[in-house]
């Protein structure tokens, strides 16, 4: 129980995707104009990473890996399919997103038409491919780990977007020069942000 | 000619993948601590770049428009898993170094970007003029930023030691925040920064 609490705090402050290793930075850096949007994309980032990670990790265990296909036989103890990995995973995400896009459309029109071309878009942010990459590089031990990872790792994104576009949206009555308005300011403050969250490495509970 | 001679150079300035389109940063960030693997994955993500916009643009008629992103995302995950299985042979520690990035060439903005926007809608040898221009404008951020944070955070390049010992010895310090993923971000931020005091036009209003 310890270990899938200290996965969740690790993944949302000290391993963010944004902060650490970069990921889904296109939609990041797009969307983040205001805190309204940003919250909808960060919220479909959560949805579709705790679902998509957790499914990946069972594809993982049960065909991809060397020997994960005994259940089948016993004679397919040494086959190893893991070079598959890369067209199974993105497969997967993007008829999750798929469906996220037909469920958000119906529940919330309004939601939809703001996302706009950004839900489908989702199937190639990098943070879900990532997380599912990640997932499989750092072996976890149980499903229990690998969906507080996904969550801690979608809360951190969502946590990286609000900050930004809170931030942005004070920055644009500030002076800057003008080369840097826009595109290069946002890439300072995230630089900054990364600095601010650097403070919590070595936390563990 | 004259044409396709723009469609190469006008990515490494004007259309700048990441510094103006602002596609690709997601792994362009996470492999630049060193040059070695950042030159790696600035030659891996063109040729994918190129073989996929090549592809696409020779079913560019058959593609049915509904289910082209799937379509396209499975031809671009068969080139990475080509690339990955090529760099595991022959360059595995690099290939170790850079992790899940290579994988994360899949959800590279850039290669669905260029396949949207271009390939698309224009005949193989355009298309494959593009490729090879968008690669190569990323390549030369990648290059830049992996050449200072290398230089002043390890005092190194390509791994040889270039900074002379009596340097050290004169109290000069290798700058460890270099090597942090934060400094990445500050750095492309300057990037964009010099290129657009240098090219007015394309500063945000």
């Amino acid at each position: 129980m310890q270990e899938i609490i200290n996965i969740f705090v690790k993944s949302i402050f000290i391993d963010n995707m944004v902060f650490a290793f970069f990921l889904g930075m296109c939609s990041y850096l797009a969307v983040s104009k205001t805190v309204k949007t940003s919250m909808g994309l960060g919220i479909a980032v959560v949805f579709v990473l705790a679902i998509t990670v957790p499914i990946n990790y069972l594809i993982n265990e049960f065909i991809l890996k060397e020997g994960a296909l005994v259940w089948l036989s016993p004679s397919f103890a040494d086959v190893d399919l893991s070079f598959l990995s890369f067209i199974l995973f993105i497969a997967v995400i993007a008829a999750i997103v798929q469906l996220v896009e037909m469920f958000i459309e119906k529940v919330s029109p309004s939601l939809y038409s703001q996302l706009g071309i950004f839900l489908p878009l989702i199937a190639v942010n990098c943070a879900i491919m990532g997380a599912s990459l990640f997932m499989q590089q750092r072996e976890y031990a149980n499903i229990g780990e690998v969906i507080s990872f996904s969550l801690g790792s979608g809360i951190g994104w969502l946590l990286a977007i609000i900050g930004l576009a809170a931030i942005r949206e004070r920055v644009r009555y500030a002076h800057i020069p003008a080369p840097l308005k826009g595109l290069g300011i946002t890439f300072i403050i995230t630089g900054l942000m990364a600095i601010a969250f650097m403070s919590f490495i070595g936390i563990k509970l | 000619m004259a044409n396709n001679l723009k469609l190469i150079k006008n990515p490494l300035s004007k259309e700048n993948p990441i510094a103006v389109q602002v596609l690709g940063i997601c792994s362009a960030l996470a492999v630049t601590t060193q040059l070695k693997p950042a030159v790696v994955m600035a030659l891996s993500v063109t040729v994918v770049v190129v073989l996929s916009n090549v592809i696409v643009s020779l079913l560019r008629n058959t593609i049915p428009s509904r289910i082209r992103i799937i379509v396209q995302l499975v031809i671009v995950s068969m080139m990475v898993i080509l690339v990955d299985q090529f760099l595991k042979a022959f360059v595995y520690d690099v290939s170790k170094q850079l992790s899940v990035f290579v994988g994360l060439i899949i959800t590279n903005c850039i290669v669905m970007g260029r396949l949207e926007a271009f390939a698309l809608a224009n005949k193989p040898l355009p298309s494959l003029l593009d490729g090879i221009g968008n690669g190569l404008g990323y390549a030369v951020i990648l290059i830049i930023v992996g050449f200072v944070r290398e230089l002043l955070g390890q005092g190194s390049l390509w791994g040889y030691k270039v900074i002379p010992e009596c340097f050290f010895e004169a109290g000069y310090v290798n700058n460890g925040l270099m090597t942090m993923p934060a400094m990445a971000l500050i750095l492309v931020g300057v990037i964009i920064w010099i290129h657009r005091s240098r090219n007015k036009d394309l500063c945000e209003k």
